[in-house]
């Protein structure tokens, strides 16, 4: 294996968010392998690799979704890993904003309603919630939209919808994982132009897991995760 | 650059099938469309006017009064048409590239027994610097600037294609190259 190794000890915490030489396995099969990886306050930063390399994993892993049976993960001079659930899922909905593959909007609700879901369950009084929600949908050019549901929106407008969801409650770490992986190229362009810029604009650290090309090059640094174990492929900012 | 040599004289046809010119409006229209990273010479221009009009592919329909070659003004022929038509009609050669540097310095570096995966890495990054490069030209940038960026990106990403295969093939690589 070749590249930098980027594990450093869990006192010098210098990034926002970072992982050290993290192990994970599902049954038999390894998924981590000593993984390690920091991510820089509002950088973006590109985790590629082919399937199956763990790259999924370490991103929920990092976001305190999976906890790894070895290693440690810091958000912020916090501990997550040793973490209970309760704080892990407390830290997931207040500080953390997701966005996957297939938006997976709640397809009961409307599209404002989606957006402002996150803020309802903080406790967020309704008339609030969903003005600022609407705000969001204004943002990503989603205005006139609010009252459809997701089987009312194209691939490309329920993935804008899902992003609004993620930034609506102002995390500071948003995971995106394929964000545009089920778009075609133009709509996937058009969602990566909104979520830098929105990333940008508020000063969101973005965790991006891509395995495309095209899609990293809007990141400002990437690392490759294969069979387990992270690459860096730029130089890490944070380590040098 | 074999390429941009072939098609300066279509491309030149091809503006002045849309409206007579004067060379300086083909030299500013050509480096607007065509050759943003690498204006077209005044020289070349004139040359290259000089020899379509010897070979009845332009003429020259009025020569205004001042000093200089750009008081011509120049209008393409039938026979410069029916060229421009053929050339946009015929499907250009696909290029395999199948010898590339790189896939020389792979198979060299498997020979040696020097580190071909390090190699393909730092390649790697330095082809994902050219694309956030040209990325970033995209999102600021004019859609023609897009358009040519879109063209670069995608070349570029089929080579990544290829370094990542070649990467989960290596091991079977070095196997067939001592065997």
């Amino acid at each position: 294996m070749t590249g930098m190794n980027l594990a450093v000890g869990a006192s010098e915490q210098r990034g926002i968010i970072e992982a050290h030489d993290v192990v994970l396995s599902f049954g038999e099969t390894p998924a981590l392998r000593g993984a390690s990886v920091s991510a820089a306050a509002g950088e973006i930063l590109a985790v590629m690799g082919p399937s199956g390399s763990g790259k999924s994993t370490l991103l929920y892993c990092l976001a305190g979704i999976l906890v790894p049976a070895s290693g440690e993960i810091w958000y912020d001079g916090r501990r997550v890993d040793t973490m209970a659930e309760p704080h892990r899922s407390t830290l997931r909905r207040v500080r953390f904003g997701f966005v996957f593959q297939f938006g997976q909007l709640v397809p009961e609700l409307t599209a404002v309603e989606n957006v402002a879901l996150p803020l309802l369950l903080g406790g967020a009084r309704r008339p609030a919630a969903l003005t600022k929600a609407r705000g969001w949908l204004e943002r990503l050019g989603l205005d006139g939209l609010e009252r459809r549901r997701s089987g009312e929106l194209s691939g490309g407008q329920a993935q804008r919808v899902a992003l609004a969801r993620a930034l609506v409650a102002e995390p500071q770490i948003l995971f995106a994982d394929e964000p545009t992986g089920s778009l075609d190229s133009l709509t996937g362009e058009h969602v990566m132009n909104l979520l830098v810029a929105a990333a940008r604009e508020e000063g969101t650290t973005v965790l991006l897991v891509t395995h495309e090309p095209r899609v990293a090059a809007y990141a400002d640094r990437e690392v490759i995760v294969r069979d387990g174990r992270v690459n860096a492929l730029t130089p890490d900012p944070v380590a040098s | 650059m074999y390429a941009r040599l072939m098609s300066v004289p279509l491309t030149l046809l091809g503006l002045l099938e849309r409206e007579p010119s004067h060379g300086y409006d083909l030299k500013r229209d050509y480096d607007t469309y065509f050759g943003r990273s690498r204006p077209l010479p005044f020289g070349q221009v004139y040359a290259t006017l000089g020899r379509l009009a010897r070979d009845g592919k332009v003429v020259i329909s009025d020569v205004e009064p001042g000093e200089g070659p750009d008081r011509k003004r120049y209008v393409i022929t039938e026979r410069g048409a029916t060229e421009v038509e053929t050339w946009l009609s015929e499907p250009v050669e696909p290029e395999p590239h199948q010898q590339t540097v790189l896939f020389a310095k792979v198979v060299l570096a498997l020979m040696l027994d020097r580190p071909a995966a390090y190699y393909l890495d730092t390649q790697r990054a330095a082809h994902l610097q050219r694309m956030r490069e040209l990325t970033e030209i995209k999102r600021t940038g004019s859609l023609v600037d897009a358009l040519l960026a879109d063209h670069a990106l995608f070349h570029l990403e089929a080579d990544l294609r290829w370094i990542d295969l070649t990467t989960a093939r290596l091991d079977a690589l070095a196997e067939a190259i001592r065997s």
